[in-house]
């Protein structure tokens, strides 16, 4: 979340698009409520169901799963034909205003595709801003120029228009109008709208240009940086924000800094690929200080190396591949992957084409499972799950693991707020905390590569691990997350004088004092830091995480003294775009932070870099400093454009792409080209016009319910909760029942081209689905929860072993919200 | 001891159904053995029980202006200003009508006839076949008599439910019966009860489940109880008049000891 939980009481609409905010954030509504009771606000909820949120909102649209970008490029041509833009905003904070590379040709000019396409990859070189001889990106400040950003943009969507549109999404037309007048007008300066969006958004094959589109949206309304505004991702987990902000996949470290690939074989080199410039003195350009994140963090995890000795000890890429979810599995099962440590995770229900993924489980040698229970994961190899155990060689160990509630540590939560938890009750038997059973594997591997040399023998032997008192034997045994938190904030390796280039002050530090915030991490090797983005969370006094002074003095929700927000306990990111030149907040009510000429100082929330009013850009992590409408850093184009999903019975009527051009893509045509039969449902998918698609002619949705969490491994062992949702079922539309002679109740099959066997469920009618009207054809839509597999008090068709084996271009989240099945009656 | 309020604005249910599961966990309650059959919604279990006190009810129905609403109702025990159910009730301490608003049940008491089954409004109590007993909710009678809300208000996230002073709370629900144009249920003219509905606008009662659209207490009640009722007693005191003169004139019965040991 650019903004976070409670700042949703200050926004005068929230649009809720791809989340289902009511069941799967049910404390949200807290917010959206008191938004609506305390300044009259609006909801609005676009999603092809009508769901729980619907059934409280103000405005409800429907669109068919997929079209985003079709509907966000109808309501930004809306904003641009009505005059519904923040000019001033546009202007001065986003680049609007630069001029575009004249070689630069988008989907207007080249039907669906960008300049540069080369196989299904861009070569970017023409996505590029014209410069100056200072070497800043030329702007025309009247945004007349053909070739500046905003009339690039407004060209682009301008064939957004309202017929074709609708024509693609299946909305009704006054439906759309209605969410377009009503959300475009937070343009004026003293209003805000925000966007709560979830996995319905990202999990598309364009799901990064998804949420790009709400991007450009909200900065051409000057939603960004303003309280009540802002584009706010309700993270699916209590704890994903914590794990991405901690490296945990497998393109960035922690702080988000890039993971190093082979050709950089040097620190040198390393910096030179990953730090911007910028020679614009007023753009901060965060990402300018990498060498310093990077340096410590390498001093975090071997303390005793040098800064290049450290470097190499780093695990890099190989460039340009990828070792995301998908790829893991279809290695795995080419044989490929040997062994497999599964920590609180589900495989086995959760990934796409799960069937293909259980398989591949049985070409490990060994797996390690980490879980409160036996998931469908660590009992892949029983009867349970459809398999004959005596065929299975795989070696499982179930590590017992303690519950949230048994251990302690810091979550953070969507609004980047780490709370520190604390342990309740002791685990049962010999269930133990994670850092306990890293803590054990990091003593014996140690152990053993001290016993047996092995082929890399100095990253593990170096590996500083000072979690805890160290006993006799020079380990350590009892690790305590505290420990673990004073590194992620990063102290002092040696004594350090620091010069403030501006005061000319010198502060003096002490080894083993706490940094007190990131912009004193050094590059010199001074300072150790396992994730700059928490860098001021611990100082020498306290651990700010566990802070729980519920005061707020501005009266404006910010709570600076409950828990601590990254990062430097910012709880509003681009703040400085909330205030005009003179430091004076564009809304008066709900300003976020605002120049005090007196004390010379900003009040308010903690600013977003230094400097007084207009001194610095307020898109600090941009190099340029200006939000960007023109984003060249994604893969498959710099405006959102509409493609269809891989598997879908509807021509892109927007242009001749039909999907996304830059996606790595696994099928094949099943028939002419031979699949490895370990791959097969990966291989498999009905694309548009293909000879199977008249026999999936249904779209399917996987989504998750309040009374369920993910793959179900823990709500479907509490009885309370079993109680509530027992049973797999299938939501349709009373039209699709009537035509198929489907009622309430039947059990259905479901099918898909990767699964011909299908899964069972039973229907739920409801007059809360309804057919699409797609360009004058009817589409039907169905819907069921990815809650249900074969372990727990109760058990069910697991929708994943439907799902394509395709993920979204830049990220691979695979597209779970948009394939195609068929469904027939099994009984009733 | 002052009396509170319930108060249920049903149009910001959003059906996550935590004071469902709040109230099984502070009651103690099991879980039941269900199936999507049950109900073929999402409501489960399908109607309220012995075991389940709260149920959230999803209706599907089309408002006065042709949209689409589903309507997500907290239903459980009202607590009538005058309790039918207590009324009905022949066991004395069974089922009692509190200071504080709160209608209670003690199983102790209970027969398990099912009187106040046939007798309430609302269709709210339950009977376990199995124990003989009713059960239903007590408004959290052993939270709110130690300054807590109820369980199910304490987990609800959105401000749907709401706990105060009587007279506050039914402020409360006309300011936003006002805002909402939706209609107060029940009607605090015709019929008072210390749980209070802000119905959605737009929505006919008689569209949902188990709504009564004009509840009162049965007349046979009325008949029965109030008219009747001295006289039994009059019956049972002349019972015990009757008794205690026999003790009077005969003394106590006296029973042979039996001889310790036995054979």
């Amino acid at each position: 979340m650019t903004n976070h939980w409670n700042d949703i009481q200050h926004a005068d609409v929230v649009l809720i698009m791809g989340s289902n905010a009511a069941e799967n954030h049910p404390i949200s509504f807290k917010w959206v409520n008191e938004a609506r009771a305390k300044r009259g606000a609006k909801l609005i909820t676009v999603d092809p169901r009508f769901t729980r949120t619907s059934a409280v909102s103000d405005i409800t649209a429907r669109l068919r799963s997929g079209t985003d970008i079709a509907f966000m490029g109808g309501m930004i041509n809306y904003a641009i034909e009505k005059n519904r833009i923040n000019w001033d905003y546009v202007r001065d904070y986003t680049d609007g205003t630069y001029l575009v590379n004249p070689d630069f040709r988008g989907p207007v000019d080249l039907d669906g595709l960008y300049s540069g396409l080369d196989g299904s990859k861009y070569d970017k070189a023409t996505w590029s801003y014209q410069v100056d001889e200072a070497g800043l990106p030329k702007r025309d400040l009247t945004m007349q120029d053909p070739n500046c950003v905003f009339q690039l943009l407004k060209k682009h969507y301008a064939r957004y228009t309202v017929k074709k549109v609708c024509g693609l999404t299946g909305t009704d037309p006054k439906d759309f109008e209605a969410v377009c007048d009503t959300f475009t007008s937070t343009y004026l300066p003293e209003k805000s709208g925000t966007v709560m969006y979830a996995m319905g958004t990202t999990q598309h094959t364009y799901g990064s240009q998804n949420v790009r589109a709400f991007a450009v949206m909200q900065l051409l309304l000057g939603n960004i940086g303003v309280a009540g505004g802002g584009i706010n991702a309700l993270r699916g987990e209590s704890n994903v924000q914590g794990s991405t902000d901690h490296g945990a996949l497998f393109h960035i470290l922690t702080g988000y800094l890039k993971t190093p690939n082979a050709k950089q074989p040097n620190l040198v080199k390393y910096n030179e690929d990953n730090t911007p410039k910028s020679n614009d003195p007023q753009s901060l350009n965060w990402w300018g200080n990498t060498p310093k994140y990077m340096a410590s963090l390498l001093k975090a995890w071997w303390r005793d190396a040098d800064l290049e000795t450290a470097y190499s000890y780093m695990p890099k890429l190989d460039a340009g591949k990828n070792y995301s979810y998908l790829p893991i599995w279809s290695e795995m099962a080419k044989g490929k992957i040997k062994g497999m440590f599964v920590w609180g995770m589900n495989p086995a229900v959760g990934a796409p084409s799960s069937r293909m993924v259980r398989r591949a489980l049985a070409k490990l040698d060994w797996m390690v499972a980490v879980d409160l229970w036996e998931t469908e994961t660590s009992a892949f190899w029983q009867t349970d799950a459809g398999v004959d155990p005596s065929t299975i060689n795989t070696e499982v160990f179930l590590l017992p693991a303690a519950a949230s509630m048994e251990k302690e540590g810091s979550v953070s939560n969507s609004g980047r707020w780490a709370q520190w938890r604390y342990k309740a009750v002791n685990a049962p038997g010999h269930a133990e905390d994670d850092l306990w059973i890293m803590n054990q594997l990091v003593n014996l591997t140690k152990d053993l590569y001290k016993k047996e040399g092995g082929a890399f023998p100095d990253p593990i032997l170096n590996l500083t691990w000072n979690y805890g008192p160290v006993g006799l034997d020079g380990k350590v045994h009892n690790p305590s997350p505290r420990e673990v938190a004073k590194e992620i904030n990063g102290y002092f390796v040696t004594d350090k004088e620091i010069e403030d280039k501006v005061t000319g002050e010198v502060k003096k530090f002490k080894a083993g004092d706490m940094v007190p915030g990131f912009p004193l991490l050094q590059d010199d090797g001074s300072t150790c830091c396992g994730c700059w983005v928490y860098c001021n969370s611990v100082d020498d006094k306290e651990n700010k995480m566990m802070k729980r002074d519920t005061s707020d003095p501005t009266g404006l929700g910010f709570y600076h003294n409950w828990s601590w927000a990254w990062p430097m306990n910012r709880r509003v990111v681009y703040n400085r775009a909330s205030v005009d030149a003179e430091g004076k907040p564009f809304a008066k009510d709900k300003p976020v932070i605002w120049w005090s000429g007196l004390k010379k100082a900003w009040l308010g929330d903690v600013p977003d870099g230094g400097g007084g009013p207009g001194a610095k850009h307020p898109f600090i992590m941009v190099p340029h400093g200006r939000g960007m409408l023109f984003a060249a850093g994604m893969t498959d184009g710099p405006f959102p454009e509409h493609y269809e999903p891989l598997e879908s019975q509807v021509k892109n009527t927007m242009s001749a792409s039909q999907v996304n051009p830059a996606l790595a893509r696994w099928d094949k045509k099943v028939k002419e080209e031979v699949c490895d039969p370990m791959l097969v449902e990966g291989c498999a998918a009905v694309t548009y016009g293909s000879e199977f698609a008249k026999d999936f002619p249904i779209i399917c949705s996987t989504y998750r319910v309040v009374e369920h969490w993910q793959t179900g491994q823990m709500t479907r062992w509490i009885p309370w909760l079993t109680e509530l949702v027992p049973d797999q079922f299938v939501e349709l539309s009373e039209e699709l029942a009537k035509e198929k002679g489907i009622m309430s109740g039947d059990l259905l099959r479901i099918t898909s081209v990767r699964n011909l066997e299908g899964i069972t469920a039973y229907a739920y009618v409801t007059k809360r689905l309804k057919p699409f009207n797609i360009n004058g054809k009817t589409i039907h839509q169905v819907g069921m929860t990815w809650h249900f597999g074969y372990k727990g008090l109760v058990t069910g068709g697991n929708a994943n072993d439907l799902t394509p084996f395709i993920g979204d271009s830049n990220t691979m989240i695979p597209e779970y919200k948009a394939f195609l099945v068929n469904i027939e009656r099994v009984r009733r | 001891m002052a009396e509170f309020v319930k108060l249920i604005d049903v149009s910001k249910c959003t059906g996550c159904r935590g004071c469902q599961v709040a109230c099984k966990n502070w009651n103690e309650l099991p879980a039941e053995k269900t199936s999507f059959l049950g109900s073929r919604s999402l409501q489960n279990p399908p109607e309220l029980s012995y075991n389940t006190w709260t149920l959230i009810r999803f209706d599907e129905v089309n408002s006065e202006d042709g949209k689409l609403k589903w309507v997500m109702r907290h239903d459980a025990c009202l607590h009538c200003e005058t309790p039918a159910c207590a009324k009905a009730c022949p066991s004395p301490g069974a089922l009692v009508k509190t200071a504080e608003g709160a209608v209670v049940h003690d199983p102790k008491y209970c027969i398990g006839c099912k009187a106040c089954i046939s007798a309430c409004p609302f269709n709210i109590p339950r009977n376990s076949a199995a124990e003989e007993k009713m059960a239903k909710c007590s408004l959290c009678y052993d939270r709110i008599t130690n300054g807590k809300k109820p369980a199910c208000v304490t987990a609800c996230p959105t401000g749907c439910l709401d706990f105060g002073y009587k007279d506050d709370m039914i402020a409360k629900a006309h300011k936003k019966a006002e805002a909402s144009k939706g209609a107060i249920y029940p009607d605090n003219h015709s019929y008072g009860t210390n749980v209070l509905y802000v119905m959605p606008a737009g929505v006919k009662l008689t569209d949902l489940q188990n709504v009564n659209p004009k509840p009162g207490m049965p007349t046979t009640i009325l008949w029965w109880k109030n008219l009747f009722k001295p006289f039994t007693l009059i019956g049972m005191g002349a019972v015990a008049g009757f008794a205690a003169l026999h003790y009077f004139i005969k003394g106590p019965h006296l029973v042979e000891k039996k001889k310790e040991g036995g054979e």
